[in-house]
């Protein structure tokens, strides 16, 4: 746990928590940017470099543009004059606690749920490009077509939904 | 001797880091490539900047400015004293914060950019494996500066500014990545230091770069098409129209915060033909092969001055494209040809060696553009040009 995962993993929770407290919601947005590049910056330090450079790519460069598409073209660009704080926030606490439980279970039993012999520490695999698109076109060609026909159909959902706008608005 | 004066900055830094302990050597390195490309890059950007003015006077059938020094050689200097003591005037209900902080992004983002260009024979400054990934994750970053910069200014003129320029932006992102795979395709690698190692052979003294070839032709064109729109560059400056929407986005910025956003776009220019150069025009490698004695960083910089001379001339020879006309040429012309020349590249690269592989490929691409340009493009409520004349 050296000093530099520290200060990302800092910088991370720092706008993740930004995102979810401020008033401003294009604030909001930048903010959470900022946790996306944190994460990109993780990836990084694991010298996972298609993950790292993925994750600023289309998180950074796609979704938050989305994002700060959809709360420019709203009226959610006002800022709100009531609280952003939720009225019971038991419910919400409850939730956030068994998420991150599962999550935490998750993650400190990922050793075992790697391939190999179960029990022997398995060495980092350093992933290369080549070995991702290697993975990709032989053992996991279904989900790349499954996943590529989810995002046409999601594509031409859109398309057929601001048609339907357009008609509707003549 | 020829060695020498082709590795000469490398062997400069190594003789400079040598006088520190060796414990710092690394970091010094690293340190004096960076001040390196900080101190280029604007030099060139000062060298651009009139270059563009002479150039787009001359064009216009006027003078450049030329009352600086001789020529107008000194107007970069004026240029930057002027920026410098100018008053910085921030809009009273502008978000102070976002406001500052977008140049300064912006700026970043286009410098961070330079770190994977070979820029000579062992001259990148980090040699990564998915360089070419890195560059495009960076310049998809330069759009959120963008917005940032048209919505902080809480001006209605700069926000529709920056809706424009993000738009367009994000449509042209697509065709500017798919005409790179096509060379990543051929070549094997994303890194950039291989793409142009395997451009620098020669075939009786000519040279093997892509930009000569049927698909690298037809990449290198799409590719120079969605650079252009990407840097929001004439034809595609709608969103800094000067004629239409004061300055677009960066309406309220005044002073050094403008000089940074115009260093900005130039400097990404220049990341952008640098790119450019490195993918199809084989990087620092020589045109023909006897000239090899000459150094292999004077190549790199003479094709990025080409292509910056290239962006000038376009700027004074185009009219603007209006903004659905720039979004149509976008999704229905130039993103339909770069799915193609992605196919092309493919044949390419499965049929044999020999005449018939251009043949093919150079027909299925000229008809390609032929159908698409005459029909795609066809608009079909133009009639014949009536005039109404004042009575």
């Amino acid at each position: 746990m050296s000093i530099v995962f520290y200060v990302i993993a800092g910088l991370s929770v720092a706008g993740a928590l930004a995102a979810v407290l401020l008033k401003n919601t294009v604030h909001c947005a930048l903010a959470l940017t900022l946790a996306f590049a944190g994460l990109a910056l993780l990836f990084l330090e694991l010298d996972a470099q298609f993950a790292g450079f993925a994750q600023i790519l289309v998180y950074i460069g796609a979704v938050a543009i989305l994002v700060v598409f959809a709360i420019l073209l709203t009226r959610g660009s006002e800022t709100p004059h009531e609280t952003v704080y939720s009225r019971n926030p038991l419910v919400g606490l409850v939730t956030a606690a068994a998420i991150f439980a599962v999550l935490g279970w998750a993650v400190l039993h990922s050793s075992q749920a790697l391939p190999g012999p179960a029990g022997t520490p398995t060495a980092e695999p350093q992933v290369t490009v080549m070995d991702i698109g290697n993975a990709l076109m032989g053992r996991y060609v279904l989900p790349l077509e499954i996943v590529a026909l989810l995002l046409t159909a999601a594509l031409i959902g859109a398309v057929i939904v601001a048609m339907h706008e357009k008609e509707a608005a003549r | 001797m020829i060695e020498k004066a082709d590795q000469v900055f490398v062997l400069l830094s190594h003789w400079l880091v040598s006088f520190l302990p060796s414990a710092l050597q690394p970091a010094a390195a690293v340190l004096l490539s960076v001040v390196a490309i900080i101190v280029t890059f604007p030099a060139l950007f000062a060298i651009s900047v009139l270059l563009e003015r002479k150039g787009l006077g001359r064009m216009q059938n006027r003078y450049g400015p030329n009352r600086v020094g001789p020529f107008g050689i000194f107007q970069p200097v004026a240029d930057g004293v002027k920026a410098l003591i100018k008053e910085d005037i921030v809009p009273f209900r502008a978000d102070a914060v976002v406001h500052f902080l977008a140049p300064v992004f912006l700026v970043v983002v286009v410098f961070m950019g330079y770190a994977v260009l070979p820029m000579g024979r062992n001259m990148t400054l980090v040699n990564m494996d998915a360089g070419l990934l890195f560059f495009f994750a960076i310049g998809a970053s330069t759009e959120l500066s963008v917005f940032m910069a048209g919505w902080s200014s809480r001006n209605k003129y700069s926000l529709l500014g920056a809706m424009r320029a993000v738009a367009q932006m994000i449509s042209y992102e697509v065709p500017l990545l798919m005409s790179s795979v096509a060379v990543v395709m051929i070549t094997g690698s994303l890194s950039l230091g291989k793409i142009v190692d395997a451009q620098n052979r020669y075939t009786y003294g000519l040279p093997h770069w892509y930009v000569f070839t049927p698909w690298g032709f037809a990449g290198f064109v799409l590719f120079a098409i969605a650079a252009m729109a990407e840097t929001n560059r004439s034809p595609f400056d709608l969103p800094e129209g000067e004629s239409e929407l004061v300055a677009g986005y960066f309406t309220e910025y005044s002073g050094f915060k403008f000089a940074l956003f115009f260093l900005g776009e130039y400097v990404g220019m220049m990341g952008i033909s640098g790119l450019a150069a490195t993918l199809f025009l084989g990087g620092w490698s020589a045109p023909f092969s006897w000239l090899g004695w000459v150094p292999s960083w004077f190549w790199f910089f003479a094709k990025v001055m080409l292509a910056m001379c290239i962006f000038i001339w376009v700027r004074g020879t185009l009219p603007r494209l209006r903004q659905d006309q720039l979004m149509n040429f976008a999704w229905k012309f130039v993103l339909p040809l770069t799915f193609l020349n992605l196919m092309v590249a493919g044949l390419w690269r499965f049929m044999g060696e020999g005449w018939l592989r251009w043949l093919v490929c150079s027909a299925i691409l000229l008809l390609a553009y032929t159908l698409m340009g005459r029909n795609g493009m066809r608009s079909d409520h133009i009639g014949p040009r009536s005039y109404r004349y004042a009575d």
